[in-house]
């Protein structure tokens, strides 16, 4: 375990200030001593990194603007690594190396930066990448949220690239684990609610899992059930194929927890953000072996063929079977979701 | 949980809707029996069970005006943003109202906007924001059917006890009772039976309905909202049609008492008094809403605010035509096409309560 | 019209109380509920308790219902 401790504080005034974003004597401070410290293979006197691994053709993004930014689970720095961690696992490639870039808000206390820092530190080590190269920008009091992150990174192809048009009619629909304990575990946060048992993030590395399904079977497409829920992740896949899909709503694990502040606050559990679950298709041919490698892990113990992929459909279309037997459709939520009251 | 998932068991809501479909094929009708039900959450239900699909053949579903928020006249948005966009006013609604369209825009719009708007789970938390913060004045958005109506008069009493001063209700609240009246008294509606809503006789008991099933001869069960509660509602109803019965009847009696809440009752006759009210897509319903008595007038923020707004365009008739159960919401031409929940363009599709929106979300899948 | 959700009260404090919903606890108001005490089930809308639910008539309901055949 990487432990920075923060000397920063004892000569600064222990928070963030515009200062530290202007490239001058504070940021380079704040870098070597804070930021290069935690992630090693940094490189603070360059522009950039130059990396010599070849195969690195697989590229994405992601920026993390988490409110409350310490949530029961984790803290918006560990997302931010596993978030375009995970990502890349989504596209079948292995990943290699991080950029960081950081928007801080002046005030923002250090302690907490050098905190999330230490978190990411870990998560990077914990996913094997390593943060080659950043950015650290600060902005005046009130014009940001405390901490905005964005990480960027390049992994290298495990196997053919897989997608929505790589998916067939007759592919079951595997789901690694529960669903719900992200998006419940900050609007707990948020909203002060206690339950008897706390309910956590999810939030995990996916990186290894994924490797080892690439290894043994032939995933066809992968998503991370993020914003939207799992619903989204379904419902997009089904429109980009032009597929139908028919889900069995019962099979899709939901802990207690979820399920009775899903049911308070009038949400609906497929609708709610996970950061450590992904959804897949494969052949049914290689189902059985799909399961027993995510069984294998204890983030993948809960796994299960959710449903399969009916037939071809103009428009896409996911559904499930209501209570009584009828066929309902199942949709991405719109906007902003609120609880009811009537 | 408990008393939620007894009432979702699957093999008791199966077994309901096989003898309900036993009751209604012993009556040789010629067509499915017509039931309405009230409330918006039971509208919900219905769908999202799969009730009025499995029961297509017996029973046909009509969605009355259960939700309050889609029966909030568009003047009383306008008013309530009016308020919000004066400096020192602090509105307060449920989560609900806020993408609700008003005349010109909705409340989250005038939100992103810089009016001061903050929703509350409870009323009651609008209270503690005036206590807290004594030199804004806080509004809260009153909207409700009598379910609500009594967690509002609650609030005026600890604002009352508490003496707190910044603290006002714009009202807009709803009896069922009239509103049923005026549904059953229109000669082209044809309802066989009723579902009361559960949790508006839980505060107000079921005695007001008692006059409305004699003079129409509707047979009426008090229902829950649960899958098997309404099953169990709508047999009830069968049952009493298939005997030529028209009474009130409860099925939801661990609940909601014969008599209603007698604290809930005393506060509401205390702080409200029944008033003409106005319901979007509907009209004016004599009698069908709640004010707050010139005693408490202080509480009233349309009199202490001295509140107006121009007179509203009207609104598409296609919404009051669903609301009044005569138009299905997708026999509207504009659903699912320039009304959508991402752009909608009448309250029905934007409460999570109403048909449109039910209907939108729980579409089935019709074979093509 | 109403989301109303059954809790059962863990604690009376005053005028509130503590409400579990299947593990979830809130605070809920009694203003509208005084009679309510700890170990009673609750019908709660909107922060606020409206009715306790009889046990008894539940429990005869749903003895019914296994009954339907």
């Amino acid at each position: 375990m990487i432990n920075t401790e923060c000397p920063i504080g004892r000569r600064d005034s222990g928070v963030v200030t515009l200062a530290h974003g202007s490239g001058g004597r504070a940021t380079n401070r704040l870098i070597k001593e804070m930021f290069a410290v935690a992630f090693p293979y940094l490189q603070p006197d360059t522009d950039g990194a130059v990396l010599v691994s070849p195969h690195l053709s697989v590229f994405t993004t992601d920026s993390f603007v988490v409110d409350p930014v310490f949530f029961p689970g984790g803290d918006i720095g560990k997302l931010a690594v596993y978030g375009t961690v995970n990502d890349l696992s989504m596209m079948l490639a292995s990943p290699r190396y991080l950029s960081v870039a950081f928007i801080l808000e002046e005030g923002f206390p250090l302690a907490d930066l050098s905190r999330i820092v230490n978190s990411m530190a870990n998560a990077a080590n914990e996913c094997r990448v390593a943060v080659v190269t950043g950015d650290t920008k600060v902005v005046e009091r009130g014009r940001g949220h405390g901490i905005y992150i964005n990480t960027t990174g390049l992994g290298c192809p495990l196997a053919e690239s897989p997608g929505p048009s790589r998916v067939c009619v007759g592919d079951k629909i595997i789901l690694s684990g529960d669903i719900g304990r992200h998006g419940m575990a900050i609007m707990s946060a948020r909203n002060g609610i206690q339950t008897e048992v706390p309910i956590l993030s999810d939030c995990a590395n996916l990186s290894e899992m994924v490797e080892a399904l690439a290894y043994r079977t032939k995933p066809h497409c992968l998503r991370d059930a993020t914003r939207g829920g799992l619903a989204a992740a379904l419902c997009e896949i089904a429109e980009s194929s032009g597929l139908y899909f028919i889900v069995n709503e019962e099979a899709i694990p939901v802990c207690d927890e979820v399920r009775g502040l899903c049911e308070i606050m009038g949400m609906d559990p497929l609708h709610v953000a996970n950061e450590g679950r992904f959804v897949f298709f494969v052949d049914p041919k290689d189902e059985q072996k799909a399961l027993s490698v995510l069984h294998s892990f204890e983030n993948g113990k809960d796994a299960v063929t959710i449903g399969e992929v009916k037939a071809k459909r103009a428009s896409g279309l996911v559904t499930t079977h209501t209570l009584l037997g009828s066929e309902k459709i199942i949709q991405i939520p719109e906007g902003e979701i609120l609880p009811r009251i009537c | 949980m408990k008393y939620v998932d007894e009432f979702r068991d699957k093999d008791v809501a199966s077994d309901l809707v096989r003898k309900i479909g036993s009751v209604v094929d012993g009556m040789n009708v010629s067509s499915p029996v017509r039931i309405m039900e009230i409330c918006g959450g039971q509208t919900h239900s219905i769908l999202m069970y799969g009730i009025e699909a499995v029961l297509s053949s017996s029973i046909e579903f009509i969605h009355g005006p259960g939700c309050p928020v889609c029966v909030t006249p568009i003047e009383k948005i306008d008013l309530a943003l009016e308020l919000a966009r004066r400096p020192g006013v602090i509105l307060a609604s449920f989560g609900d109202m806020l993408r609700v369209p008003g005349s010109d825009e909705n409340m989250f719009e005038a939100k992103a906007t810089g009016a001061d708007i903050r929703w509350v789970y409870s009323p009651l938390e609008a209270v503690e924001i005036a206590k807290s913060d004594p030199q804004k004045e806080v509004v809260f958005f009153a909207i409700g059917f009598e379910t609500t109506t009594a967690p509002l008069a609650a609030a005026l009493h600890v604002a009352e006890r508490d003496s707190v001063k910044n603290f006002s209700l714009l009202t807009a609240m709803v009896r069922v009772p009239p509103a049923l009246e005026l549904l059953l008294s229109d000669p082209d509606c044809v309802i066989d039976g009723i579902l009361a809503a559960g949790h508006v006789c839980t505060v107000m008991g079921s005695d007001e309905y008692a006059p409305i099933a004699e003079k129409h001869r509707v047979p009426i069960a008090v229902t829950g909202f649960q899958p098997v509660e309404i099953l169990m509602g709508v047999l009830e109803v069968v049952e009493q049609i298939s005997r030529g019965e028209a009474t009130v009847r409860n099925t939801y009696a661990w609940v909601a008492k014969q008599e209603g809440n007698s604290s809930a009752k005393a506060l509401i006759e205390k702080y409200f008094c029944v008033i003409d009210r106005n319901w979007r897509g509907i009209g004016m319903i004599p009698q069908s809403g709640f004010g707050i008595r010139d005693e408490y007038s202080r509480f009233d923020a349309e009199k202490k605010f001295r509140a107006q707004v121009q007179e509203p365009r009207q609104t598409n008739k296609y919404c009051g035509l669903v609301l009044q159960g005569k138009c299905r919401p997708s026999d509207c031409p504009f659903f699912g096409k320039q009304c959508t929940q991402t752009h909608p363009v009448g309250a029905p599709m934007v409460s999570s309560e109403g048909a449109c929106a039910a209907y939108f979300t729980y579409q089935g899948v019709r074979s093509t | 019209m109403c989301l109303a959700v059954p809790g059962k009260i863990v604690r009376v404090d005053g005028e509130n109380a503590k409400v579990s919903f299947g593990g979830v606890v809130k605070d809920v108001s009694l203003v509208l509920c005084p009679e309510a005490r700890e170990g009673d089930y609750c019908s709660v809308h909107v922060g606020m308790a409206q009715a306790i639910i009889d046990p008894v008539e539940a429990e005869r309901v749903l003895e019914v219902l296994k009954e339907l055949e």
